[in-house]
């Protein structure tokens, strides 16, 4: 009842509303969620290949434990970064974080 | 086979209603709180397609480790001082266009693809088996995904450090 | 078995793990802290509501769904209420992958997954953001410093338990509780491991917010910390998933380290309550002996001390099974 092409709509779903956060949103911390929705719907794809289209081999959860890793340290600089760069210019909003455009 | 759907289906629906949430809420600890029920949901997923490894690894690393960071620092720079920053810049409707097409254009072209069924019944996909895929033929993955979390954590406390 | 069958047995587990925490946890173990802590401090704890006061958590649960809900004026409405839902709901997560003994029928455990120690320290970890949105949502001052400070000594203090857990996993050889109970036919896990059980302890006593490491709940420090707002029933709540989470500790420390339900003569579930009960009461003790620690001492602890030990006693470990016990 439930096929592949189910996760996969899901998954595409996901990722449009992780677009969407990083095209429009005006806090760096909130472009940063938005790049976990996208990391989360990519998991998803990874894992229903895995059961749907190759369920002997385990290489779409090894390469989804591989992204969560990944996510997490990505998502640590990534915060790390917006502190530091709250420490100088006082605002994380990112219109107003540009000192090197000329 | 219903019980499967009914919990795909609701599962679905949080996700996506909480993930809109995510995206749109002017407050920002709204936003961050309404991850957790988002990654939820995707563990919920993982465990209809006998993945529980992963899941019980996204639960501990996603909505316990990363959601309690994101709200760290929202604490720690926004939300101490109540500033107000605006939460929409001026590519809204682009955005949403954008967004729109890309999720259009996914899902036609899923939903026209005729994947291949692999053959087989499905394995244990016990820790146990995860690990030895780890130690054999995955092993270099595993190594450099070693490295760069080593790396990951010294930049991260470098970068956030305060200057002595 | 067919869906509708899974979901009555899981609602029907549900309302059982949530009575049996409710009065095993909250109703005995407050009661059992304020006696011992009398005993403690050379006096009498509670005597008058019942026979030798077994009945006061009773009245006191009676007394707090008496009282006002009161909601402070800016604070997150939301956030608010939402956080009293997420603390004891994790707690009573944590009860799914215990054994407490075994029938003719098998284990007596809700459900036996096979990442069951993962499964534990994954439900142990969804407390914190609870907590951080119980700080945040307060709107005070207090309650916002005791929430950063108590996420960041539960987050520090995840990993000592981590690895203790893993430690256990590899002599077991699996990741299910069962399995764990199973390999300490001939000798404990605490016997074996005496620096796991130690870290455990530890770790679990500051996962819970407990003396030693209570700091975030001091009344001398910061009111009652992340619960200063709250009153009435969400206070009691919040109680609940305290002592729910000691208790779901305490279970999975005799589960990992003193050999679950096992033991000679007595039935197997008299044997956990009473070893669930003599750790719930090691940890009593330590809460009304020891002063408690500044939050940089608590952190630098974690960090500086239990994380090299635990990661020594792994490798260690690791060499001893693999080489010289193959």
């Amino acid at each position: 009842m439930i096929t592949l092409t189910h996760y996969l709509v899901l998954s595409a779903l996901v990722f449009a509303l992780g677009v969407y956060a990083v095209l429009t949103r005006r806090n760096g911390v909130a472009i940063l969620m938005g790049i976990e929705l996208m990391l989360n719907a990519a998991n998803i794809n990874l894992v229903a290949f895995n059961k749907y289209t190759a369920p002997g081999a385990m290489q779409g959860q090894i390469f989804a434990l591989v992204v969560i890793t990944l996510a997490a340290c990505e998502a640590a600089v990534g915060l790390a970064l917006m502190l530091a760069v709250y420490r100088s210019v006082e605002t994380i909003d990112v219109d107003e974080i540009n000192l090197m455009k000329w | 086979m219903i019980g499967e759907a009914i919990a795909f289906y609701l599962l679905a629906a949080a996700m996506l209603g909480f993930g809109v949430v995510v995206v749109t809420s002017p407050n920002i600890v709204h936003s961050a709180v309404a991850l957790v029920p988002v990654f939820l949901g995707v563990t919920g997923l993982y465990i209809l397609l006998n993945a529980e490894f992963v899941a019980g690894i996204q639960v501990l690393i996603y909505a316990g480790a990363i959601t309690v960071l994101i709200l760290f620092v929202i604490m720690l720079t926004v939300g101490g001082t109540g500033l107000r920053i605006p939460e929409r810049n001026e590519q809204g409707p682009i955005g949403f266009a954008v967004a729109a097409a890309l999720a259009a254009m996914l899902a036609i072209g899923v939903t026209h693809t005729a994947w291949g069924r692999g053959g087989g019944a499905l394995p244990a996909y016990t820790p146990g088996a995860i690990g030895q895929s780890f130690l054999g033929p995955n092993l270099l993955v595993f190594e450099g995904t070693s490295v760069v979390l080593l790396v990951s954590l010294i930049g991260a406390i470098i970068i956030a450090r305060k200057e002595e | 078995m067919p869906w509708y069958i899974e979901l009555a047995r899981a609602i029907v587990g549900t309302i059982v793990i949530f009575s049996g925490v409710a009065i095993i946890a909250a109703m005995f173990g407050v009661l059992l802290e304020r006696k011992i802590s009398g005993w403690i401090q050379s006096r009498l704890g509670p005597k008058h509501v019942g026979p030798q006061g077994l009945l006061q958590t009773i009245a006191d649960t009676i007394k707090l769904l008496h009282k006002e809900n009161i909601v402070p004026r800016n604070a997150d409405a939301t956030i608010f209420a939402s956080a009293v839902v997420v603390v004891p709901l994790a707690a009573l997560l944590d009860y799914v992958v215990i054994p407490f003994g075994t029938t003719r029928a098998g284990p007596l455990i809700f459900r036996d997954l096979n990442i069951g120690v993962l499964y534990f320290a994954a439900t142990s970890s969804l407390v914190v953001v609870g907590i951080l949105m119980a700080g945040w949502g307060s709107n005070n001052k207090y309650a916002l410093i005791g929430g950063l400070r108590s996420a960041a000594q539960m987050v520090s203090y995840e990993i000592p338990i981590g690895l203790a857990l893993i430690t256990v996993a590899m002599l077991a050889g699996s990741l299910s509780t069962v399995t764990i109970v199973n390999a300490q036919r001939t000798v404990w896990f605490g016997v074996v491991q005496p620096v796991a059980f130690l870290i455990f302890l530890i770790s679990a006593t500051a996962e819970v917010n407990r003396v030693p490491f209570d700091l975030v709940e001091a009344e001398s420090e910061l009111v009652a910390g992340y619960f200063s707002e709250y009153s009435g029933m969400r206070f009691a709540l919040f109680q609940l998933g305290e002592y729910g989470e000691m208790f779901a500790m305490a279970a999975m420390a005799v589960t990992l380290f003193l050999g679950g339900w096992r033991g000679p003569v007595l039935p197997p579930v008299l044997w956990f309550v009473i070893k669930l009960y003599a750790l719930v009461f090691v940890f009593m003790w330590v809460r009304w002996t020891f002063p408690r620690f500044r939050i940089d001492q608590l952190l630098n602890f974690s960090w500086k001390v239990l994380i090299p030990v635990a990661l020594v006693n792994l490798v260690v470990t690791a060499y001893v099974v693999m080489v010289l016990h193959p």
